[in-house]
């Protein structure tokens, strides 16, 4: 009962000075918003990074040519790694128990010309298991066969946007196409898959048997002399035997490559949850970073409050005096001063909440070519939010609050 | 019902000690109308402030209805404010964006009383500005707003009404109109202190209680 009366006392006070109380809300405002906004693109960005892996799917590893030399992760860049990984490794790995797919992939630009029309592409020279791998259904004719690939015949599958760069509407299956002067028959064209959440288009692309590309397109060889592969992807059949398959996989290519037990690997082989995880580090260091910078915003509206607070009690204190006269308690003081602190700052971080939610709405809709980043203002975020600005309304309420609860009221009376 | 024995007040200004009080002993009886007169530094206010529980005395033992005043906690004084004391100041110091009425619900709301509009509805008819009660005291002239403040200190029944230099800001006829108030409200048993410095006013009392240079030089009905 009392503590209505309270709440609309701080109300009136606060109505009283509307644009003192509308600017130190503004502080609250920004700060509240601030974080949210930036902990929701945070949020957005991991949720991205999940999901891209998750459509990969996790349930594979990549076999990659290594540079022992290398420092830290350089090992693996194409310029430093020396070509190491045959189709005779690859064909080794099938071998294994668990083992469900063995995918070999080279990978290049190329400039594909049909007539007068060119376009450049993705060229993949790898096996049929890629369509399986990352689940392309064909619009029309068919995929790279194991025929294709033991004859190294001049075949290629078009991705949905080169085959129409090319071909408009007409259908290109059963054309022939050029690449690096050479004559190529079109034996498909796949479905539209639209854009990979990294930005890269699947539809843009040529595919090619491996064994084409090594011989009449890009050839690249061991030291050895035989051809090399520059990736194998290896689909295991489930999660849990992942690490297995890894030791495994390095038993196998060590013996192969004749790599003795103190010597260092000249191959990699990745998981894509051990990458998953490195990128959540990476967006976690980059959401507390970012929260941090909204808590600085917010602690300057904070500041704002109290500062405001202890005018707003130096400026009331024959009312203060008054009103410990004709009976106000040091808690009832206490009580309105402090009420009138968490209303600002709750008010302000109700508005900054709402503000926050129509930003990070604007954010998702914005197509940062071919991708959007889904910032979530979430449930969490919100009950957070909420907790505190009221903690922060208390908290920058309670110095002033307090000051104002022990004047005397006497000397309060004769102020001014 | 107040009873002052050897009440002393000493302030410190620094290192200086300036004594306001020095050993006041006073009796006021349930029903009394009284005044407190002398110069300004006499120490009329001070003697007032210790009454109405809003200072503390140096030393000395203050008696209240039976109560050893030293002995209550703040919390204990602040409600004995609240219920048994009214307070009128001369600078009236309403709530300037509050209403005539808001302004006298102000001490039931810290009493927790019920029916808080009916009966400052009936503080303000008993001065007189039941109509009034809507407007803000800037809307008010100064003598209503000075009976809006004493609406206020009647609004909870009290036993004893401190007021200090009412009339010191208003006009002689709502001096007349204020003291007559005062008077009517002693009527109904109400027991009146009122601090003044113009003697024509302490006459229209029962007492009067001269203080000089902080200690009580008279008490008695003025010749």
């Amino acid at each position: 009962m009392k503590f209505i009366e309270f709440f609309k006392i701080a109300i009136r006070s606060l109505l009283a000075n509307k644009l003192r109380s509308a600017l130190t809300m503004l502080g609250m405002i920004i700060g509240v918003g601030a974080v949210i906004v930036l902990m929701s693109v945070g949020a957005g960005l991991q949720n991205m990074i999940t999901s891209t892996f998750e459509e990969l799917g996790t349930n594979l590893l990549f076999v990659q040519p290594s540079n022992p030399e290398a420092p830290g992760i350089a090992a693996i860049a194409p310029g430093y790694a020396t070509a190491s990984i045959t189709m005779d490794d690859a064909e080794a790995l099938r071998d294994i128990r668990s083992v469900i797919a063995v995918n070999p992939t080279n990978e290049n630009f190329v400039k594909v010309i049909f007539g007068n029309e060119s376009t450049n592409a993705v060229i993949e020279g790898t096996t049929p298991e890629f369509r399986q791998l990352y689940d392309f259904t064909m619009a029309s004719g068919q995929f790279i066969s194991e025929v294709n690939i033991a004859r190294r015949d001049m075949v290629v599958v078009l991705g949905s946007k080169t085959a129409e760069d090319l071909f408009g509407s007409d259908d290109p299956v059963g054309q022939h196409v050029k690449m690096r002067d050479k004559r190529f028959t079109v034996i498909g064209v796949m479905e539209p898959r639209g854009m990979s959440s990294f930005g890269f288009s699947w539809d843009e692309m040529v595919v090619t048997p491996i064994t084409t590309y090594q011989a009449r397109l890009f050839s690249q060889t061991t030291p050895s002399g035989e051809d090399a592969v520059q990736s194998i992807v290896v689909q295991v059949a489930s999660a849990e035997v992942m690490d297995e398959v890894t030791e495994q996989i390095e038993n196998i290519l060590r013996k192969r490559h004749h790599i003795d037990e103190d010597e260092d690997d000249d191959f990699a082989v990745t998981g894509l949850e051990q990458l998953l995880g490195t990128f959540e580090t990476i967006t976690l260091a980059l959401t507390v970073f970012l929260g941090l910078i909204g808590g600085i915003s917010l602690l300057v509206g904070s500041i704002g409050i109290m500062n405001i607070m202890l005018v707003s009690v130096t400026e009331r204190t024959r009312e203060i005096g008054l009103r410990k006269a004709i009976g106000a308690k040091r808690r009832d003081i206490l009580t309105q001063f402090l009420l009138e602190a968490a209303t600002l700052s709750l008010v302000g971080g109700a508005i900054g909440l709402t503000g926050a939610w129509l930003i990070a709405q604007g954010i998702s809709l914005i197509d940062l070519g071919g991708f959007t980043i889904n910032a979530v203002v979430s449930p969490f975020i919100v009950i957070v939010a909420v907790l505190v600005s009221v903690f922060i309304g208390l908290a920058s309420g309670i110095y002033p609050a307090m000051r104002a609860a022990r004047l005397n009221p006497i000397d309060a009376l004769r102020y001014g | 019902m107040i009873e002052l024995e050897n009440i002393a007040k000493i302030y410190r200004m620094g290192k200086v000690e300036v004594p306001a009080l020095r050993g006041v002993n006073l009796n006021i009886k349930q029903g009394e109308m009284l005044s407190i007169i002398g110069a300004s530094g006499s120490g009329k206010s001070t003697l007032m402030n210790i009454i109405g529980f809003l200072d503390k005395p140096t030393l000395g033992r203050y008696i209240f209805e039976e109560a050893d005043v030293s002995r209550l906690s703040d919390n204990r004084l602040a409600e004995m404010r609240n219920k048994k004391m009214g307070f009128v100041f001369q600078e009236y110091n309403l709530l300037s964006r509050a209403s005539a009425l808001a302004n006298v619900e102000l001490p039931l709301i810290y009493g927790g009383s019920r029916q808080k509009h009916r009966r400052a509805m009936e503080a303000l008819e008993r001065v007189g500005l039941g109509a009034r009660a809507n407007h803000k005291p800037t809307e008010l002239s100064g003598g209503e707003q000075q009976r809006v403040a004493i609406a206020r200190a009647l609004v909870n029944n009290p036993d004893i009404i401190l007021a200090d230099e009412p009339t010191g800001n208003l006009d002689s006829t709502s001096t007349d109109q204020i003291i007559s108030i005062f008077r009517d409200l002693n009527q109904e048993g109400i027991t009146v202190v009122l601090v003044t410095h113009e003697m024509d006013i302490a006459e229209q009392t029962q007492r009067i209680i001269r203080l000089y240079d902080g200690k009580v030089v008279s008490d008695g009905k003025a010749a």
